[in-house]
């Protein structure tokens, strides 16, 4: 007698049947083909199953032991508000348990929905041509590294020592296959160090990579960056924020070939780091070397508009070990929810939503100065900075926890500055929280 | 079905907005003094102006145009179109996992880490393995992160093996990986069974292979019944063998590829643990590997010690990073619960179902299409529709008359080894009904072709859009909305 469970539909009769159909008597019979030898004796040492109201309240424990307080945390994954509707729109069915559109005719809403959202992230962006999305920013990152390499055939991509540390050392993982070389470019405080670069690239230097707003929340003057790319034929490669872009000028419009970035700020949980929406953008004359799924608008045979995958001569599936990229899937689901975010906050909501977190990060930046905290960058910040503690971090954040607060990122372990904390504020922190959280700050380093 | 047809910038009206913003409680920033001219944006990006209720109304209506497995039976072969459970996504959206931040004190993530710890252990004793890693997005980036520890591997012990061996029957990923990660690949045509050729596979095994890349059941849905023999034949020249799990929901709690003699493995949560394929992802890759190959896991790890758990990001042999933070954590929770809402007796019949459903409806539809192989099938099966070709009708028009019928097709033209191939992968949860009510579509199709050819090349007749232009998409790519390109 086997045990009933709520996904599987099989009765015994219906067992019954389909074996006397398939002329065998047990099921067993049809795992014939697997050789003794590797057959399992017993069953998985897994735990029993549980049923649904006693697994409910096991995940919701937990749950429980995680800590959820306002954060002053980002580096990455930012604390924003999501409007409710965004929710909503991702839970309908017909969209989340559907996979890749290969039959258009039944997948025109996800492939439309696909199509607007490659058109909002060319706006954002200011480029010609955007994929449907990609696993995560820094994955995205390394991907365009890879294609500038193929694409200009040199040996080595410069990548900001201000750009994210966990899409540097992607970078590193991934050069490591095809074997280019991924050099470091240095700081010069809060930015990067624009006359070292200019020594730095050279005529075998496929790319410069920077980050914009930089890890340091920093804003780059990519006007400058491309000044010397262009010098040397190398591309000039963006990892933007897409919230930053709703007042940052477009990198497109600075000289960008390729812009990459994550679109978590806008409608994605943090969900402890994902999933996430990595974004893709790049020129017209890149077009045809770009990773992942494209979706294209043409004509059915009456002349209606739709819309289908598209450009595949470049993917796996088609060219298999001669594809330029491995990527198969991506992340259509938060990009649908980016996308309902994006038209929820439309043109101008974007933009004041972005002016309102640079505002905020200033008033918590002006704030703790007054308090007499040194603060790192000396560039405008967007919603991001560094504050030098005068003892190290790492002691500081229990304390915080103690005072209610999640405090921000230690650049003790990736940059050897153990008393910097990158503080983010974005518009989710009230004036009172930020007041509060300096004022614990205050106290816990005294 | 509606005959709306708006892109959401076409009903877009400036002045309109679909959210609240916060309220402004700091000063005012003058950008102009905060921020150098160029770098101030001139134009604000063209992001639709709409109400919260054009916006839900869109976006319905959109979803109306797409078919999921909520809406009916999808038995896309190779990508284990099964239920997803509700709760899953339930327990997804709690507030405990969904709204916490990556780089939060361990202290304050001990659920989501223990979380993540359990998943690694279960999936270590599902697959056969050692250790696994929970990184990797998907099942391509699971390959390339596997073939990045062969590579590791290999270099470790004072070589430097070029060589990836792959079949004929493989994913289009696999040799994709394979040359993302630096290796050349080389093809191993399959036997007039289906199966890998092993003698021509020892012609090709030699001390430049790195690994063989090995689908089981494969493609075809046939079990490498001379697995033994393969692992052998790779391990005694110094190969490593890989294990793609795109096809693991035939072996559940049967074997394992661990048994098996495999040295790496991905599973594609997606697929077999039924988290949500999200219209084409996010999805979820982990890897798991045996002992020997522990050291080259990529960073950080998820580890327990003295009752916590913890991050260990010092590995000196790790492989390094391969995706940002931990992996896809909301899909793993997801994979997690149903994996608590099994347990091993459910997962093991999991499989079971799922072989005995293909091998029913493949015995089903073997008079009317041509079945090139013997070998009973394990979750999923192929049809050559190279009978029907005879008759002027493809199998691609035989997908699209599906279309007509409410249901998703199988995938077609793949695996590339089989003549008009249609690959049809019913799962364990879908009812016999829906299997029998499914045959007598097919069946009907086939008589079509001969009867009634015309219907079956013209189809689909009911969907929302006849057959796209595929090629026009291609050569003349729109792949974003611009004013002037609707109006013409």
């Amino acid at each position: 007698m086997t045990s009933t469970f709520r996904y599987l539909p099989d009765t015994d009769q219906d067992r019954k049947e389909m074996l006397s159909f398939l002329n065998v008597s047990s099921i067993d019979e049809l795992f014939s083909d697997m050789p003794a030898s590797i057959r399992l004796d017993g069953e998985l040492a897994i735990p029993d199953a549980l049923p649904e109201p006693a697994l409910w309240k096991k995940m919701k424990n937990m749950a429980s032991k995680n800590v959820e307080l306002p954060l002053f945390l980002g580096a990455g994954t930012y604390d924003h508000y999501i409007p409710s509707v965004v929710g909503h729109m991702i839970s309908r069915s017909e969209f989340y348990t559907a996979y890749t559109p290969y039959q258009p005719e039944i997948s025109q809403g996800e492939l439309q929905a696909i199509f607007e959202f490659q058109t909002m992230v060319c706006e954002l962006t200011g480029m010609d041509v955007a994929n449907s999305s990609m696993y995560d920013g820094f994955t995205a990152l390394a991907e365009a590294a890879s294609l500038a390499v193929g694409h200009t055939k040199r040996g080595k991509v410069v990548v900001s020592r201000a750009v994210h540390p966990e899409s540097r050392a992607i970078l590193q993982t991934v050069a490591a296959g095809p074997g280019y070389v991924a050099e470091e470019a240095a700081l010069s405080k809060d930015i990067t160090d624009l006359d070292a670069l200019g020594k730095q690239v050279d005529g075998d230097t496929a790319a410069v990579i920077v980050q914009y707003p930089n890890f340091f929340g920093s804003i780059e003057d990519l006007q400058e960056v491309k000044r010397i790319t262009k010098a040397h034929g190398a591309l000039l490669i963006v990892s933007a924020n897409p919230l930053a872009l709703g007042l940052l000028e477009a990198p497109g419009r600075l000289g960008a070939d390729i812009v990459v970035g994550d679109m978590q700020p806008l409608g994605i949980p943090m969900a402890f780091g994902g999933p996430h929406c990595g974004y893709f953008a790049v020129t017209k004359p890149l077009m045809r070397k770009v990773p992942g799924r494209i979706v294209g608008q043409t004509t059915d045979e009456n002349g209606n508009r739709g819309f289908v995958l598209t450009l595949q001569a470049r993917e796996q599936h088609i060219r298999r070990e001669k594809a330029m990229s491995n990527i198969c899937s991506n992340q259509a689901l938060n990009a649908l929810a980016s996308a309902v975010c994006m038209a929820a906050l439309g043109k101008t909501g974007l933009r004041e939503m972005a002016v309102l977190n640079l505002e905020k990060a200033d008033y918590a930046c002006k704030l703790l100065q007054q308090k007499g905290f040194s603060v790192l960058n000396q560039s405008p910040f967007f919603n991001e900075f560094v504050v030098k503690l005068p003892k190290p971090v790492a002691g500081v954040q229990d304390a915080l926890i103690e005072a209610g607060f999640i405090g921000g990122f230690d650049l003790g372990l990736d940059y050897g500055d153990p008393n910097g904390m990158l503080v983010a504020v974005t518009e989710q922190r009230t004036k009172e929280e930020i007041e509060a959280f300096i004022h614990a700050l205050e106290g816990i380093v005294q | 079905m509606t005959t709306y047809t708006d892109l959401i910038f076409e009903i877009s009206r400036p002045g309109r907005i679909g959210c609240s913003l916060p309220e402004r409680d700091v000063d005012a920033v003058n950008l102009s003094e905060k921020l150098p001219a160029h770098l101030i944006r001139r134009e604000a990006p063209e992001l639709p102006e709409v109400s919260e209720l054009q916006l839900v109304r869109h976006y319905t209506s959109l979803s109306n145009k797409n078919h999921g497995v909520d809406n009916g039976f999808y038995p896309l072969g190779s990508c284990t179109m099964k239920y997803n459970p509700k709760i899953n996504e339930d327990v997804a959206k709690l507030d405990g996992f969904g709204r916490i931040h990556p780089y939060q004190p361990e202290a304050t993530v001990q659920g989501a880490l223990e979380l993540l710890y359990e998943l690694q252990e279960d999936l270590a004793v599902i697959t056969g393995m050692d250790a696994v890693t929970l990184q990797p997005s998907a099942g391509a980036q699971g390959e390339w992160a596997g073939l990045m520890m062969v590579k590791a591997y290999h270099k470790q012990r004072g070589e430097k093996r070029t060589k990836v061996l792959v079949p004929d029957s493989a994913h289009g990923t696999n040799p994709a990986s394979a040359t993302v990660a630096g290796f050349r690949t080389v093809t191993i045509p399959s036997n007039k069974h289906g199966l890998v050729d092993v003698e021509e596979l020892k012609k090709h095994v030699d001390d430049d292979t790195a690994a063989l890349m090995l689908t089981n059941p494969n493609t075809l849905g046939l079990f490498e019944k001379d697995i033994v023999e393969i692992a052998r034949v790779i391990h005694e020249a110094g190969g490593l063998l890989y294990y793609d799990g795109a096809n693991a929901n035939a072996i559940l709690g049967k074997t394992t590829p661990g048994e098996m003699g495999f040295d790496i493995v991905h599973l594609n949560l997606h697929k077999t643990f039924t988290t949500p394929h999200g219209g084409g992802g996010p999805g979820a890759g982990p890897v798991g590997v045996k002992e020997k190959l522990i050291p080259f896991l990529p960073v950080p790890r998820v580890e327990k010690r003295n009752g916590r758990f913890l991050l260990n990001r010092e590995e000196p042999l790790s492989i390094g990073r391969v995706k940002g933070y931990y992996g896809n954590f909301g899909i793993l929770v997801r994979a997690y619960t149903y994996i608590r809402t099994m347990g091993p007796d459910g997962l093991r019949q999991v499989s079971e179902s799922a072989v005995l459903h293909a091998n029913y409806l493949r015995k089903k539809l073997e008079p009317y299409f041509i079945s090139p192989y013997e070998q009973v099938s394990k979750h999923e099966f192929v049809l050559s529709g190279s009978k029907q070709k005879k008759l002027g009708v493809r199998t691609l028009d035989i997908a699209k008359r599906l279309l007509d019928f409410g249901y998703h097709p199988p995938t077609i033209y793949f695996p590339l080894n089989v003549e008009e191939c249609l690959m049809i992968e019913p799962t364990e949860t879908e009812s016999k009904e829906t299997l029998d009510a499914f045959a007598d579509v097919m069946i009907r199709i086939a008589r079509e072709v001969e009867e009634d050819p015309e219907t079956v090349l013209n189809a689909p007749h009911t969907t929302v859009i006849g057959r796209l232009d595929e090629v026009k998409a291609a050569r003349k790519p729109v792949v974003r909305y611009e004013r002037e390109t609707v109006q013409s």
